[in-house]
């Protein structure tokens, strides 16, 4: 049996509710894409259904034939399709295909980082405890995608309608939900 | 802590960032032609201006790019970034 990355924090992160809801989603299908050529990245988001962002610091979201999948900015050349858990290789075959012999990659970097939903209405006073990117709405909206540090630890901050998605590194990803848990101390309900 | 503006990303702190010396340091036409002098001319020294010095610095902990940026050295300002294969914009200490 596989164990997620979070699986021995459920209950202490279930804890933190209902200030911050924490949502470990695991297994999900990433590939990270490095390629440049307007073309065959317009190509690979034809196979995928989904766009590639053309904005700096945004992800991409829609639904095709391989369901909901996001395409988020990573790098001028660089980007990371997440896709539900166990579509990778499928994926993987797709865009090599739509690629074709244009210079670039594609990589299953799916093992590389779990995902970590963050809802609830402290969410974005969380964070602000160990991450310097000013996550107002006004400078932060819906679709932003950066890559920064969250009390020093290297994440990938996806800002969606009701939350954000966190990408972690797997192995960070304990440390990450120790220091979740110790931030979101002081907005617990006393009991 | 100190803003630095990636040329992608936008300000970020810092700590985010890597130091990778001079800028507009080109690679030796024919390395093998220089004298042990000479290469020891392009390997280890380097200008060090009180005021605007171009320098090379990667977003390591973000987008991962090395980009330019002029700095002044005695303020520790950062005056103008620019990607790799930008000139060096005209900056006023
Ligand atoms: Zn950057």
């Amino acid at each position: 049996m596989t164990v997620s990355p979070l699986a021995a924090w459920t209950d202490r992160l279930a804890a933190l509710a209902p200030a911050l809801d924490v949502t470990e989603v695991p297994f999900r299908s990433q590939l990270t894409v490095r390629v440049s050529d307007p073309d065959a990245i317009a190509a690979m988001g034809d196979a995928l259904g989904v766009r590639f962002p053309a904005v700096p610091c945004t992800f991409s979201a829609g639904t095709g034939e391989f369901g909901a999948v996001e395409v988020l900015w990573l790098g001028p050349d660089e980007f990371l399709v997440t896709a539900s858990p166990d579509l990778q290789v499928t994926i993987e075959e797709v865009l090599r295909g739509a690629l074709q012999d244009v210079r670039g990659s594609v990589v299953d970097t799916s093992a590389q980082r779990t995902t970590v939903v963050l809802q609830g209405p402290r969410a974005r006073d969380v964070l602000a405890h160990g991450c310097s990117v000013d996550l107002h709405p006004a400078s932060a909206p819906r679709g932003t995608c950066v890559q920064t540090l969250l009390a020093r630890t290297g994440i990938v901050l996806q800002v969606n309608d009701d939350g954000y998605t966190i990408l972690v590194r797997s192995s960070f990803a304990e440390y990450f939900a120790a220091w979740l848990a110790d931030a979101a101390t002081e907005y617990l309900a006393v009991p | 802590m100190q803003l630095i503006p990636c040329p992608w990303c936008g300000p970020r702190e810092e700590a985010e960032f890597h130091y990778g010396g001079q800028a507009h340091v080109a690679y030796p036409e024919d390395p093998s032609a220089l004298s042990d002098e000479e290469w020891a001319q392009y390997v280890f020294f380097r200008e060090n201006p009180s005021g605007p010095f171009a320098e090379r610095w990667s977003h390591s902990a973000g987008c991962r790019r090395w980009f330019n940026a002029v700095r002044d050295t005695r303020t520790h300002d950062l005056l103008a970034v620019y990607r790799v294969g930008e000139p060096m914009p005209e900056v006023t200490a």
